[in-house]
């Protein structure tokens, strides 16, 4: 046997899925160009923070074992998992020193999968560790994360977005053939963007959360960052619809995704809210955009002017509802349930308060710690009515604008974010500036809404530039079929950076 | 309103955190430019308007009350505690003080 083709890694699921079952590509070679692209690239982007090689190569050993033309789609595909799902077995720490043991003690380990992580297991799907994220998802850069900030590959002097970054960095470099991640605010949406990469955030209930360490739970959803809209769908099938073990999770049925891809624009109607192509968008995001709206025209679709009056309240109801289910959320990392077994020993005179505060104050970042305080203030004696209710009103009028605007149209088209990435350090100093990133993805969050991000241009510079696809609730199929006829058409999603 | 640092220093302790002075500047300056910021909602007219808590359309979720195995044992969830176990328990410091 010759030396692993080093081009595999770059293949989509459906083409590497194609060759898996026609017998002409072995799992483990698959399996194993992934791992020499890790070894030799992640030095350089530090998307990967947690490696399970050998099981990964055990796990291809039996699938090339099975018979080849029965097996699933994702049977033998390797990908990576967001560190905020809990996988069996390997450490799962949030990027957070509140669960990483870090030199002298022992990572969160958890005994049980996620329902994702185990659906994706039984498909066949080959986990190659855990990716990189903000410290318990709460950033737009990778740059809270307890393990450093990821680089983004088309410029490593950028971040790769957040929180989702490392599984968006690691896609666009080739170093997995699909990740999981996770979007409440646009976690999922604004790294794939910033990396070139296509990515789903699912309608709200869609996806099981169930073993995925909650943020927001009113707002938190589960889905796949890829290469493709269509290897999307591919995911999405095998991951979605009701868990008995995560009770938001309606019966709702889940389609073929991977078979409704070939519909036709013609005769859509497609709306484009004026408040985002407003003031402070990028020049080249606007017109990157702008020559996208104008495919979906030469297609066939409608172009339809509609506004979304409450977008401009959308960041500061998002930085209400996060905070204040964050700070309810994380006060079960108290150092007794699970935590890094570096938690500080107890010694005779500590309080059980006490081992708390030094739990807590020794392993939260600053993000965590701000957005805990946020919370705890917003939620205390005399504050809940005017934010945290306040918060959930304006959201049922963000709600209502999208449910108007779905009267007239099918889809809404948006860009993702309304700059390229930018540089590593330049958002830190100053929380709102980092919260603005979000923008353009928080409305649709506050919605519940599916909505897709794929590649649509590259600044002059060279940087990847993403087009938001929003649909109405439970109609992934429809925002998944479009972001796949848009990818028959242009090449985009296609370009892979220099490392 | 304008957040003081013996507010923070209030926020920190019902969050059960312990600050330093530098963080206590830190918090004290990034929580007032975060309420600057949410404090835009107030210009919204709600009085009419019912609070949106979840949007799946779900209302009561319930199963049959049958006692079923988790994917994990007692034993293997305690192992994960940083804390010692004695007889299936987790045995923390005293929740009443020092000793």
């Amino acid at each position: 046997m010759g030396a692993t083709d080093p081009t595999l890694s770059g293949l989509t699921i459906a083409e590497a899925s194609r060759r898996l079952r026609e017998g002409s590509m072995k799992a483990v070679d698959l399996t194993q160009s992934c791992i020499n692209r890790i070894e030799a690239v992640d030095a350089q982007l530090n998307a990967v923070i947690c490696k399970t090689f050998d099981r990964a190569l055990d796990q291809a050993k039996k699938i090339d074992a099975s018979p080849a033309t029965t097996r699933a789609p994702l049977a033998g595909i390797p990908y990576l998992t967001k560190d905020i799902f809990c996988e069996e077995g390997v450490p799962s720490t949030a990027a957070s020193n509140v669960l990483r043991g870090g030199l002298h003690g022992k990572d969160y380990i958890p005994p049980f999968d996620s329902t994702t992580t185990r659906k994706l297991k039984e498909a066949g799907a080959i986990s190659l560790g855990h990716s990189n994220t903000d410290e318990f998802v709460m950033g737009s850069s990778t740059e809270s994360s307890c393990y450093g900030t990821s680089k983004n590959p088309w410029d490593t002097t950028r971040v790769p977005g957040g929180s989702s970054g490392g599984s968006a960095a690691a896609v666009a470099a080739d170093e997995s053939i699909f990740a999981t991640g996770t979007d409440t605010g646009g976690s999922i949406r604004q790294p794939a963007a910033l990396t070139g990469t296509t990515g789903l955030k699912v309608t709200y209930g869609r996806v099981s959360r169930y073993g995925v360490i909650a943020m927001t739970s009113s707002l938190d959803t589960i889905g796949p960052i890829c290469k493709t809209a269509e290897d999307c769908a591919i995911v999405l099938e095998a991951i979605a619809g009701r868990d008995p073990l995560d009770a938001t999770t309606p019966d709702v049925a889940v389609p073929s995704y991977s078979g409704l891809l070939e519909g036709s624009m013609k005769g859509m109607k497609i709306g484009l809210p004026r408040e985002y192509m407003a003031d402070g968008l990028h020049p080249e995001v606007e017109a990157a955009v702008k020559a996208a709206v104008k495919a979906y025209e030469d297609m066939g679709a409608t172009i339809v002017d509609v506004s979304l009056p409450h977008t401009k309240y959308g960041v500061a109801t998002y930085y209400v509802l996060c905070p204040c289910e964050v700070s309810s959320n994380l006060a079960r990392f108290d150092g007794v349930r699970y935590g890094s077994t570096s938690s500080p020993h107890v010694s005779q005179e500590q309080s059980l308060v006490e081992y708390y505060e030094r739990v807590r104050s020794g392993g939260f970042g600053a993000e965590v710690k701000r957005r805990i305080m946020i919370g705890t203030h917003a939620l205390s004696a005399g504050y809940y009515e005017a934010y945290y209710r306040q918060a959930q009103k304006i959201r049922t009028l963000v709600l209502k604008d999208f449910t108007e605007a779905f009267q007239k149209v099918d889809l809404l088209l948006t860009p993702t974010t309304p700059n390229p990435a930018f540089t590593i350090g330049s958002k830190t100093s100053d929380p709102v500036t980092m919260y603005m990133e979000d923008v353009c993805t928080i409305p649709a969050s506050l919605a519940g809404v599916p909505a897709l991000s794929l590649p649509c241009g590259f600044s002059k510079d060279g940087l990847p530039i993403g087009l938001q696809i929003i649909g109405p609730a439970f109609e992934e199929a429809k925002v998944l079929m479009a972001g796949h006829q848009y990818q028959k058409i242009t090449d985009w999603h296609t370009k892979k950076p220099t490392l | 309103m304008q957040l003081t640092a013996d507010h923070v220093r209030h926020i920190a302790k019902l969050a059960r955190l312990t600050l330093t002075e530098e963080e206590i500047i830190r918090f004290t300056k990034d929580l007032g430019g975060i309420f600057t910021l949410i404090e835009r909602l107030s210009e919204v007219d709600t009085s009419s308007v019912a609070a949106t808590a979840q949007v799946t359309g779900l209302v009561n979720v319930s199963r049959a009350d049958e006692i079923r195995n988790g994917g994990a044992s007692p034993d293997a969830l305690l192992a994960t505690s940083p804390l010692p176990i004695r007889e299936h328990q987790i045995e923390t410091p005293s929740a009443h003080g020092s000793h």
